[in-house]
């Protein structure tokens, strides 16, 4: 019945999206507080890379961004919240996996943030590489996968290592910035974040270029509602989209005069995407007017002018030789 | 001596004063700090150590410190304390993500709260017809402020009644006057007729509502409001909670000594996390789709069960120190099980147990910060949280210095007044 009611598409909006039609609002589960990604401002406001994409679906489906009811969850607490309907739309730095996206009764509609395990290093240390690092001391917490992928890693380039292997995460950065280990390894989201925060000089530490594991961030729905489901998957794919044709926050409006058939598309200047949405027609122009494209949002929140400088890398476009890659809205 | 008494009376010459190193301030050093090498190595050596750090703190906290900065970049690379960051976020570690334009409402709600606490530990106040009015009101105008809108069921109006008449009667039968005893029973029947009623479903639940200021969800408070929220009603509900929990495990019942053992039992030995996480994770999952209680609410329970648990043994711990002859001479004197828990048990076991009771609250006060875990922002909370601004990152020594000075003054006065309310209430038996 519920799955039924999601395929009639159009013609019959899903339970969820009834519901926070009907509310007004999208209720968004973030995380407790990560630097780049979510945390609450002085003013209390949330922002970051991760809220941008709920306001981004607030933009589409309400016409404005601050339709938006933040819910901090903690690790723990984040699948309950989303399974007993507390939160519409999880956008906390969530691994897509597998069993999450099928066993948990979820569904992941896209990939936010290409994150992965890396490397850290003092400058002074000489690496560029991280197959250089033969021998080398290595700060781990224990019983994660990322002991695991570390000694997988260490095992096929044929190095050794020497763990330093400690719990707490305070603890471990403060073994790191104190010299007690050569490297530093877990999520590189979390390095940049750790060296933009705790590194007593921040420009004197490297993130090695090698990434060794996949943690692919993105939101996820309960499943029950694939109208839901699409607007907000849509919603990421048109900041792609939008970055692609080089549609930005400042020249929207101009972009609206455009002679591209595409842009046009897009933009809704030729209609047909909106309704077929379920959405206004001109919901990629309030998504970019009142968010940016992805390339600003992953900019204003994270890029290189920010504390974290974390470079595009990955999560540059399929035409600059990244992974965003967004299918055509046509 | 013995040339004084030859001289005549003592007062015809003066006594000499004793030697100036054993008196005044320089005897008093001479006697504690310098009285033998050993010690004096040791006073020279923590006095240099003390001096050391005063001059490297002062140097940090004030003579290089950074008061005024636009964002941590103006901070990075000096050598002191970066107090702008304070500056910057004092109202946001206060006050959390409550709308901006109106914290004035949160912080009116601290002083409405922190005036109905330090009212009731005024002794002049201990009276439940006092106690009531200043709770009630302070209540009203905390959440007033804080919810924007509250709905007062008429339902509660009526239970509040039947209890005051149901306790009033108990414990005033052999003492008052017919006029009063007669208002008593007519409280407890029209607030027991006007539940029968609702319970039958002839009248219909109606809520009285009260709005004054625009609607903040539960989910948008945050800081010290909430810190104080949850550790002032948590310790409100649990306190009586916990004396009845107590007098309940001493019951001669054994229906309800059981079931108060085991609450007790089960609630003491499990962590307040797992209880929070229960209620906050499995509770959600248990209700019919579609209801959903408020998760500070959750919360709020969680902590008044927590509470309850651990009051009741502190005060079981005075039942039990009570000679038996005060329950036997009550009972002599006629008085019934209220009379004599009220008049002269309680005040007698509560007065032992003030130093532990006093020692639970302050740990139940810090302990609120593990509402963290369910996502619920407590003062502890906001202040970490401006640590993770992009803005301000990387100041973590002056947030945590400035939470545990507030922290601080909240427990120490707390002591304090643990220390007076000793001496005030031991009087009778100092002299």
């Amino acid at each position: 019945m519920v799955a039924l009611s999601g395929f009639a598409g159009v013609a019959h909006a899903g339970p969820d999206l009834d519901a926070i039609k009907a509310r007004g609002q999208i209720i968004c589960g973030v995380t407790t507080g990560v630097t780049g990604f979510s945390s609450a401002d002085s003013q209390g406001k949330w922002t970051g890379l991760e809220v941008d994409v709920c306001r981004a679906v607030a933009a589409a489906l309400f016409g404005n961004s601050e339709k938006v009811k933040y819910v901090p969850t903690t690790a723990q607490q984040r699948f309950t919240a989303l399974q007993s309907k507390e939160i519409d739309l999880l956008s906390r730095t969530t691994t897509w996996t597998l069993t999450r996206d099928t066993a948990l009764g979820f569904d992941f509609t896209g990939v936010t943030y290409y994150d992965g395990q890396g490397f850290m290093v003092p400058k002074k240390l000489g690496v560029k590489s991280a197959k250089e690092l033969n021998g080398a001391t290595v700060c781990v917490q224990p019983g994660t996968t990322t002991e695991l992928n570390l000694a997988d890693y260490f095992r096929a380039n044929k190095m050794t290592f020497k763990p330093v292997v400690i719990e707490n995460v305070e603890e471990i950065r403060q073994a790191f910035f104190s010299g007690r280990c050569d490297v530093y390894t877990t999520d590189a989201s979390g390095l940049y974040s750790t060296r933009a925060a705790n590194a007593p000089k921040p420009d004197d530490y490297l993130i090695l270029p090698e990434i060794i594991s996949k943690e692919p961030l993105g939101p996820v729905v309960r499943h029950g509602d694939n109208q839901w489901a699409d607007i907000v998957r849509w919603t990421l794919y048109a900041m792609v989209e939008a970055e692609e044709y080089g549609i930005t926050s400042k020249n929207v409006d101009e972009m609206l005069k455009s002679d591209n058939p595409n842009i046009k598309r897009i933009l809704g200047v030729t209609p047909g995407m909106g309704k077929a949405l379920g959405v206004d027609e001109k919901w990629v122009y309030n998504i970019i007017k009142q968010v940016g494209n992805y390339g600003e949002a992953f900019e204003r929140n994270v890029g290189m002018q920010t504390p974290l400088k974390i470079e595009r890398g990955f999560n540059a476009l399929w035409t600059k030789g990244g992974l965003q890659y967004a299918p055509p809205i046509r | 001596m013995s040339q004084a008494t030859e001289a005549g009376p003592a007062t015809a010459r003066p006594a000499r004063l004793p030697p100036a190193t054993e008196q005044g301030a320089l005897g008093w050093l001479r006697k504690n700090l310098f009285s033998s090498w050993g010690n004096t190595i040791t006073t020279l050596v923590i006095v240099a150590l003390m001096a050391w750090f005063a001059v490297w703190f002062v140097d940090w906290a004030v003579l290089n410190a950074v008061f005024t900065a636009e964002s941590g970049q103006e901070c990075v690379g000096k050598h002191g304390a970066c107090w702008a960051i304070i500056g910057a976020k004092f109202r946001y570690i206060f006050f959390g993500s409550f709308p901006y334009e109106q914290h004035w409402r949160p912080l009116f709600a601290i002083l409405a709260m922190l005036a109905m606490l330090v009212l009731s530990c005024d002794r002049r106040m201990w009276s439940a017809s006092r106690l009531a009015i200043i709770w009630g009101v302070g209540s009203v105008i905390t959440f007033l402020l804080m919810l924007g809108e509250i709905h007062i069921p008429v339902t509660l109006i009526f239970v509040v009644a039947l209890i005051a008449g149901l306790v009033g009667y108990a414990y005033r039968r052999r003492v008052a006057e017919n006029a009063e005893r007669l208002a008593y029973i007519a409280l407890a029947a029209i607030g027991g007729l006007y539940l029968i009623l609702r319970i039958l479903g002839v009248v219909p639940g109606v809520a009285v509502p009260i709005a004054l200021f625009s609607y903040v969800e539960t989910g948008s408070w945050g800081g010290l409001a909430v810190t104080m929220i949850l550790a002032t009603y948590g310790l409100a509900f649990a306190f009586p909670y916990g004396i009845l929990l107590a007098l309940g495990r001493r019951s001669n019942l054994p229906l309800i000594r059981g079931l108060c053992i085991g609450f007790i039992e089960l609630i003491r030995g499990v962590p307040l996390i797992s209880l929070l996480i229960m209620a906050s994770v499995m509770l959600p999952l248990f209700l019919p789709s579609g209801t959903s209680i408020d998760k500070f609410l959750r919360a709020q329970v969680a902590v008044i069960l927590f509470a309850g648990a651990y009051i009741a043994e502190i005060v079981r711990g005075g039942l039990q120190a009570l000679p038996k002859g005060q329950f036997e001479a009550a009972d002599a004197m006629g008085l019934n099980y209220v009379q004599r828990t009220a008049l002269i048990v309680l005040p007698q076991a509560l007065r032992v147990v003030i130093p532990p009771l006093i020692n639970t609250f302050i740990g139940f006060f810090k302990d609120t910060s593990l509402v963290l875990i369910i996502g619920i922002f407590d003062f502890l909370k906001t202040a970490s949280q401006a640590l993770v601004d992009p803005l301000w990152t990387g100041f973590p020594g002056e947030i945590y210095l400035f939470a545990a000075a507030v922290y601080f003054c909240f427990c120490f006065s707390m002591s304090r007044y643990s220390k007076y309310l000793e001496r005030e209430l031991n009087k009778g038996t100092q002299r």
